[in-house]
């Protein structure tokens, strides 16, 4: 896997963490097609391959900064902080671990979220750091998102989540689980009592306990292409039923013909589209139509 | 065929002298009593002895025993007038979740839970407890008809995971499961949940949105199996009994971090042991729950399961 850390590097009304470690090296093979790019370059064209399209992923920061309206943003939650309630110890412990990935993206944690405008459309917004061990939901991503959709509630105004994760983190265990069900139930209070929509935006990639929760419940779900989505792991898949997969099985296309995302999105036209569907969804007119 | 897990195995052996000797007594008329009963002190002594200090994985291999009672066993054993209702009304009809109508005691329930099987026959039909997206639509189709009746819903956990395939994934797993959580988390009906064995992640927490949530004794419930964890983060699935230690997976680790509300005891040596009285301690806690929430509005019964999964969790936050 290339190593893509360094897009992280946040714009200024998201303001970029100067703790954060920056990568040296400026040329990165793109997987898709196996050229190789100059970074610089690529971060110009938000990190979509210029020759085959592929979609490198992005820091928590720099998707939101792709979205929001410059300066609209204000942090929610920064002062939740992981703490270890298992003490929990593989090959390194859960506080090591968590030191290492703070350092290594200037985060505390792997959800990043707040209130903030789109295309002037007053909403809650929230993007999942799959920098910071692999976007896994613990306590602190499920707080940070349980607040997002009850400040959305509370303040009726439409949330988007963009996920890109892994699945719950084991090293917090049975609450992690617990998250899911935190979650949904307060999506459902969204749904329910301030009827206001929730726009789920799927990025790679998206699998076990993030999607089996709130990342597959959008009014409307949307997914970057190539995307990989899906609940078991390709390898549990494999060993279980003894077969090969299908090719391109647990993509954003896969799931688009099998009936699970309503749309798939390149990332240059994502902002304008989830205003467009968010403006029909609010009930709002429509800019582009012809005017008479 | 009798099961004998490696930490019980003194005790059986035990067990087997006492009737060996009981045989000899009977047989040749001579009086072994005095020996008998010598013997069956020490049984005693040594079942409390194996079973007072279980490690994490012993317990997750008793909650994996073929013979501890399944989700019908309890059905069977608690409730009457049993009739199962089937399938998703979407094409498919999934036997790793049993679901049907019941009576508890007086009260008219909707009971459900995973069900696995003693012998491969079995488990062909019930795919070994493990559901697919049909399965949870199911669950979630006869929950929901419960609560237009306001009928309150029984859920059994008894899964060591959500079935990993290729069409299950391909007829979403993932929203199946989350669309569960959610949906329960609405229903205006009291639902208890007891993981009377296995509670495999996210296969189980589909089922497993309750006012109350109850762990048999010996049951565990956990975000992933120790074994898939080891291999993730021991790389050696041979680490589970490592990873089942870190994970935390017992009823009394649930218990404190509050995933749990209560421990419904088992008899001496476990539930596969002797079915009726495991049966008959679940049949207790059960009632008592369900009284506790039948005095709720429907209102405050919502209310209740929201505020029971909101407080979930161990983040750290400055006061």
């Amino acid at each position: 896997m290339a190593d893509t850390r360094w897009f992280e590097q946040g714009p200024k009304d998201l303001q970029p963490n100067p703790k954060k470690r920056e990568s040296k090296d400026l040329w990165v093979r793109c997987p898709g097609c196996t050229e190789v790019l100059y970074k610089p370059a690529l971060a110009e064209r938000d990190a979509v391959c210029l020759h085959c399209g592929h979609h490198f992923r992005l820091g928590a920061r720099d998707r939101l900064a792709l979205l929001v309206d410059p300066g609209s943003f204000t942090e929610a939650d920064a002062d939740l902080a992981p703490s270890d309630a298992l003490g929990f110890v593989d090959s390194k412990s859960y506080p090591k671990r968590i030191e290492i990935a703070q350092k290594k993206t200037g985060e505390v944690d792997a959800f990043i979220s707040g209130p903030a405008k789109l295309h002037g459309i007053d909403l809650e917004i929230g993007a999942f750091n799959f920098f910071f061990m692999g976007g896994s939901m613990g306590s602190v991503v499920g707080e940070r998102i349980t607040r997002l959709f009850e400040r959305a509630c509370e303040r009726k105004v439409p949330a988007i989540v963009i996920s890109s994760s892994g699945g719950a983190r084991m090293q917090e265990g049975i609450l992690s689980l617990m998250q899911m069900a935190k979650t949904c139930a307060a999506l459902a209070r969204l749904r329910d009592e301030a009827k206001m929509p929730y726009i789920s935006v799927l990025a790679d990639p998206t699998t076990g306990g993030v999607a089996a929760s709130f990342a597959m419940l959008g009014d409307v779900i949307v997914a970057e292409p190539k995307a990989l989505i899906g609940f078991a792991g390709a390898r549990v898949i494999e060993q279980t039923i003894g077969e090969v997969l299908p090719e391109g099985f647990q993509t954003s296309e896969y799931l688009l013909d099998h009936g699970m995302i309503d749309r798939i999105i390149p990332r240059d036209a994502l902002r304008d589209e989830l205003a467009h569907t968010l403006r029909w969804l609010l009930g709002q007119p429509n800019p582009s139509a012809p005017v008479e | 065929m009798d099961m004998v897990l490696e930490f019980e195995r003194p005790l059986v052996e035990l067990k087997k002298r006492i009737q060996t000797l009981q045989d000899m007594q009977e047989a040749d008329g001579l009086d072994l009593s005095a020996s008998i009963s010598q013997l069956q002190v020490q049984a005693v002594r040594l079942q409390e002895q194996i079973f007072s200090d279980l490690s994490r994985w012993q317990r997750t291999q008793l909650s994996r025993h073929p013979h501890r009672p399944y989700t019908l066993d309890y059905v069977k054993g608690l409730f009457t007038g049993f009739r199962e209702l089937k399938g998703d009304r979407a094409g498919h009809e999934d036997a790793a979740i049993v679901c049907g109508q019941a009576w508890f005691g007086e009260t008219p329930v909707m009971v459900m839970g995973h069900q696995k099987g003693r012998n491969t026959k079995e488990n062909l039909r019930h795919n070994f407890g493990m559901a697919k997206p049909e399965g949870y639509r199911k669950a979630l189709r006869l929950m929901q008809l419960a609560n237009r009746f306001g009928r309150p819903i029984i859920c059994f956990i008894d899964t060591s995971g959500a079935f990993p395939g290729i069409e299950a994934e391909a007829r979403g797993q993932a929203e199946a499961i989350a669309r569960n959580i959610m949906e329960m988390s609405v229903l205006t009906v009291p639902i208890i949940c007891v993981v009377i064995g296995e509670g495999g992640s996210g296969g189980a927490l589909a089922v497993g949105v309750g006012n109350r949530v109850l762990m048999m004794e010996n049951a565990v419930y956990s975000v992933i199996s120790p074994e898939g964890c080891a291999a993730i983060l021991w790389r050696d699935r041979a680490e589970a009994p490592t990873a089942a230690e870190a994970l935390r997976v017992t009823a009394e680790d649930c218990l404190g971090f509050g995933v749990a509300d209560e421990i419904v005891a088992e008899p001496p040596g476990g539930a596969h042991r002797d079915h009726e009285a495991a049966i008959a301690s679940l049949g207790e806690a059960l009632a008592r729950h369900l009284e506790a929430l039948s005095k709720m509005s429907p209102q405050e019964v919502k209310d209740d399961r929201y505020a029971r999964f909101r407080k979930l969790g161990g983040h750290l936050e400055p006061s």
